[in-house]
């Protein structure tokens, strides 16, 4: 028989091992449990705290009268209104200009570059740019745009300066997307007598739409709630500036912030009202990537 | 990938029309503006190098190497980065105390010990998380973290003093609710979906039959766990915290808004302290000379340089790992 | 094995379909050792997909019992049953009684992990550990608590000396065991799953990725670990199953036409000899005559 090994030896005892490595067991899965309760806790005070005070703070003057007053003035004049078209309209623009050149990055990446030094260099820079701090695009755009050429504070530059921001993500995101459409479908293209840029055009980049378009809403999102890269890029105003392409702006994210710094009760009111508003966009933005993500999975199948 | 050795399928050989021996245009243009577009990023980081540099000259003839290497900055006379980079290093570091435990824990709860069903909740709400952003945390931890934090820093400050180690650390008569511990903390919060998203990408590509290796030698999960998935996953999972600890170093409104705001170095961990990104972003508007603007964009520059760095390690560690995966 | 050389003569020799020969050694009588595992009427289920129907067989103390069967019969699924592999798939079920010496192994207050610890497998594509060739094969022991260097030396010396890879790598045990080639790999697999001392081990065509030549070592390891543990092999190659087995299990599939499912059933049980000489069901006859499968 077996050699000696005291566990085998007698009538076969199949319960549980010694105590110690099933506790050892037990607790390593406890802890493991707990580190998600542990993060749920600040998700959800933030969360309640949000509600509890952002909604008091809401209404549709305070969504839409476009005169911000100043900190001093208690919550009930005036609105958010600049702030949130700022916030829709810079985000917008910056998604115009970054969207599809991440597209046309990852399309380089995946169907033209192979595995070139070029292409590999484009494709580790692009995941070492999305680490790379927003005020340092915002900076950026400063120096550039701001001084450099002269053309001032715009809400314009601070679409560049979050477009920058969105770049890396949407070229990193999208790239995954390419990867997953199966080569077969393109050589199909091919034997039809295709070009290149038309076998991307009509056959590849509809395949992994679903997927691009859930990921560069997840950017967008992301973008909505930057503050650093405006501050140096939109300044701060008081009104609507309608122009975008001129003139100084505001958005969500720089009154937050603004209004956080002040000590007056009205400004508290404000920023709470104004980050739910903030939240809010950003949660029906990744609610949408959400949809996206799951009607066409279910489409293609 | 797509091989770049075989023929090109866009140019069919020995057709009758000789117009088709040449790539069409428009294609030829398409593949013209991917490349530019790909090029864009690598254009853009060496522009932000350029001119970042450029405009931080003034910052290195005023302050010269050793008043760039001083404590002080307040943009007239003292130049210094070092409080401020203290500031960055200790509440990033402070952050990856805090959350790397989390994070590497709910990674491994979702790769290993919840079936894929039941994770969906689980990775609902660390998208949730990351979803939040910057400002609101920040707001939330000016206005509900810190007050509360102040009577709990105050209670052990006065708890410790005395005691060697922990007095240097946790005492002080200046703790303050806005300090460098609570921008961890914040920091914490927020880098735990970066590092566990990433943690679980490396985690989930250890081979399912090295799990049931250690299984069939009578493991129990965590000593599957320690066996088999952890010496395939700690090249990838360090990367991914690195990754983190760049991105805690490059946050600034929600440490701006909690940090406090004094240039200083100490080890007092509930001192108020200031973050090269926090500084920029409080005092660029105040910034009236050229040589304090000069000097906020020659910090931007370090901090950049600092993050690229740090994220060229750390995408080292993970595709290393990756390829390693790949290639078992 | 000169059975063998003829076999391979005959088969060049003629368009008869060979006829596979058994080694006399192999038992011929009606053996009666101890029933190691007593399966009785089991079928086990994926969900709702019933993978395998009905199985009842026993297995015997120091014997090596072969599975063999065309693909997707169940052969897996019933050997991993045996160590209560299968319960690491979701959904995974099992009707009916498997008993181990005895004892349900499906019980109530049975550890799975208790289980794994007497009935060890190897796997078909060998699965070392990214950890040192000494570590892959300390891991067992160290998990149940074994810690002294010495006493782990003495484990591991002892267990690559059974696997018949000691000499190999006794000059670099500190070496990573991702390094070894395919044939050196399983050995090193085989190894570990002996340093824990199981009493039975569970092999799922451990030789499929091999070449012939490391495929007669681990055939020959077989038979020399067969005094001291029990065996059930899950293998494609007949010609296998003749070399190393006592008793020979053939499973085939099963269709229902009505619904058009697929189930893997247990077609014949009994001394290789017998199987693959005198088959009594003319599924066996057909399969191990070449026919099918």
């Amino acid at each position: 028989m077996t050699a000696a090994s005291d566990s085998l030896a007698g009538p076969v005892d199949l319960r549980e091992p010694s105590g110690w490595r099933r506790s050892k067991n037990q607790i390593m899965t406890v802890l493991m449990w707990l580190a998600f309760v542990i993060i749920l806790i600040p998700l959800a005070f933030v969360l309640v705290e949000l509600v509890a005070k952002g909604a008091s703070a809401i209404s549709w003057q305070f969504l839409t009268n476009n005169t911000i007053p100043p900190n001093v003035v208690p919550l009930g004049t005036g609105g958010m209104g600049a702030a949130v078209v700022g916030t829709l309209e810079i985000t917008g623009f910056a998604a115009v200009l970054a969207i599809p050149l991440g597209v046309l990055g990852a399309v380089y990446l995946n169907e033209y570059g192979g595995n070139g030094v070029l292409a590999r260099l484009i494709s580790f820079m692009s995941s070492v740019m999305t680490g790379v701090p927003s005020i340092v695009m915002g900076l950026f755009i400063y120096i550039v745009w701001v001084t450099e050429l002269g053309e001032g504070y715009s809400g314009m530059a601070g679409s560049f300066a979050l477009a920058c921001l969105m770049l890396p993500i949407v070229i990193r995101s999208s790239y995954e997307m390419l990867r997953l459409v199966p080569d077969s479908l393109r050589q199909g293209s091919y034997a039809l007598g295709a070009s290149k840029a038309r076998v991307t055009m009509t056959v590849v980049l509809p395949t992994a739409l679903s997927g691009i378009v859930s990921g560069a809403l997840l950017a967008v999102a992301r973008a909505a709630g930057e503050t650093a890269p405006l501050i140096f890029t939109i300044l701060i105003v008081e009104q609507t500036n309608p122009n975008l392409f001129s003139g100084p702006d505001t958005a969500l994210p720089l009154q937050i912030f603004s209004n956080a710094q002040s000590p007056y009760v009205g400004a508290e009111a404000r920023a709470w009202g104004a980050a739910l508003t903030l939240v809010a966009i950003v949660f029906i933005l990744m609610i949408v990537a959400r949809i996206v993500t799951a009607l066409f999975t279910r489409n293609s199948r | 990938m797509s091989t770049v050795t075989k023929a090109d399928p866009a140019t069919p050989a020995g057709s009758a029309n000789p117009l088709s021996r040449r790539r069409p245009l428009g294609d030829r243009g398409f593949q013209i503006l991917a490349l530019a577009a790909g090029l864009l990023v690598l254009v853009i980081l060496v522009l932000i190098t350029v001119t970042t540099a450029q405009q931080s000259a003034t910052w290195f003839s005023t302050a010269g190497f050793k008043g760039i290497f001083s404590v002080q900055f307040d943009g007239q006379t003292h130049f210094g980065a070092m409080g401020v980079l203290y500031g960055t290093v200790i509440s990033s570091v402070i952050g990856i105390i805090v959350g790397v435990p989390v994070s590497v824990g709910i990674a491994l709860l979702l790769t290993q010990v919840v079936p894929a069903r039941w994770g969906r909740p689980i990775v609902y709400v660390i998208d949730l998380l990351a979803v939040v952003p910057s400002v609101v945390w920040g707001l939330w931890g000016i206005i509900v973290l810190v007050p509360w934090l102040q009577k709990i820093y105050l209670d052990i400050a006065s708890g410790v003093k005395g005691i060697p180690v922990l007095d240097a650390l946790f005492g002080g008569a200046n703790a303050g609710g806005a300090s460098f511990f609570t921008a961890g903390l914040i920091l914490a919060i927020m880098i735990t979906p970066i590092i566990t998203s990433l943690s679980r990408e490396v985690i989930a590509t250890v081979p399912v039959i090295d799990k049931e290796g250690a299984y069939a030698l009578g493991a129990t999960r965590w000593e599957m766990i320690r066996g088999a998935v952890w010496p395939h996953s700690q090249g990838g999972v360090v990367g991914a915290i690195l990754v983190g600890f760049g991105r805690a170093m490059g946050e600034t409104i929600a440490v701006a808004l909690v940090i406090g705001d004094s240039v200083e170095v100490t080890s007092h961990l509930f001192y108020s302290g200031q973050s090269i990104a926090s500084i920029i972003a409080l005092e660029f508007g105040e910034a009236n000379g050229g040589e304090f603007r000069s000097g906020l964009i020659g910090l931007g520059l370090f901090l950049f340089v600092l993050t690229i760095l740090v994220n060229l390690v750390a995408r080292w560690f993970v595709e290393r790992s990756a390829r390693r995966t790949r290639g078992a | 094995m000169e059975e063998q050389q003829d076999q391979l003569n005959v088969q060049q020799d003629q368009e008869v379909v060979p006829k596979l020969t058994v080694p006399d050694s192999a038992p011929r009588d009606k053996f009666t050792g101890n029933a190691i595992f007593d399966v009785k009427n089991t079928s086990i289920y994926y969900g709702s997909f019933r993978a395998v129907t009905d199985v009842s067989l026993t297995v015997y103390e120091n014997e090596i019992t072969a599975f063999i069967g065309p693909s997707g019969c169940g052969k897996t699924t019933v050997l991993r049953s045996l160590n209560r592999m299968n319960d690491l798939i979701v959904g995974a079920r099992v009707e009916g009684d498997i008993h181990y010496r005895g004892v349900p192994l499906y019980g109530k207050d049975v550890s799975p992990i208790a289980v794994r610890r007497r009935i060890g497998m190897v796997f078909q594509k060998a699965n070392p550990f990214p950890k040192s060739i000494y570590d892959n094969v300390a891991y067992g022991p160290r998990i149940n608590g074994i810690r002294g260097r010495g006493k782990l030396d003495e484990i591991v010396e002892r267990s690559l000396k059974q696997a018949a890879l000691w000499d190999e790598v006794k000059d670099r045990l500190n070496k990573s065991g991702l390094g070894l080639s395919g044939g050196q790999a399983q050995r090193l697999c085989i190894a570990r799953t002996l340093a824990v001392e199981p009493d039975v081990v569970l092999m799922d065509e451990p030789c499929s990725a091999l070449d012939p030549i490391a495929t007669g070592r681990i055939e020959d390891l077989m038979h020399e670990i067969k005094s001291k543990y029990t065996i059930v092999i899950v293998t494609h190659n007949m010609q296998q199953a003749t070399r190393v087995s006592d008793r020979t299990a053939f499973y085939s599939v099963l269709r229902d036409e009505h619904s058009d499912t697929r189930t893997g059933v247990l077609v014949e049980y009994g001394q290789t000899a017998q199987i693959f000489e005198d088959p009594q069901d003319s599924r066996t006859q057909a399969y191990v005559t070449g026919r099918m499968g």
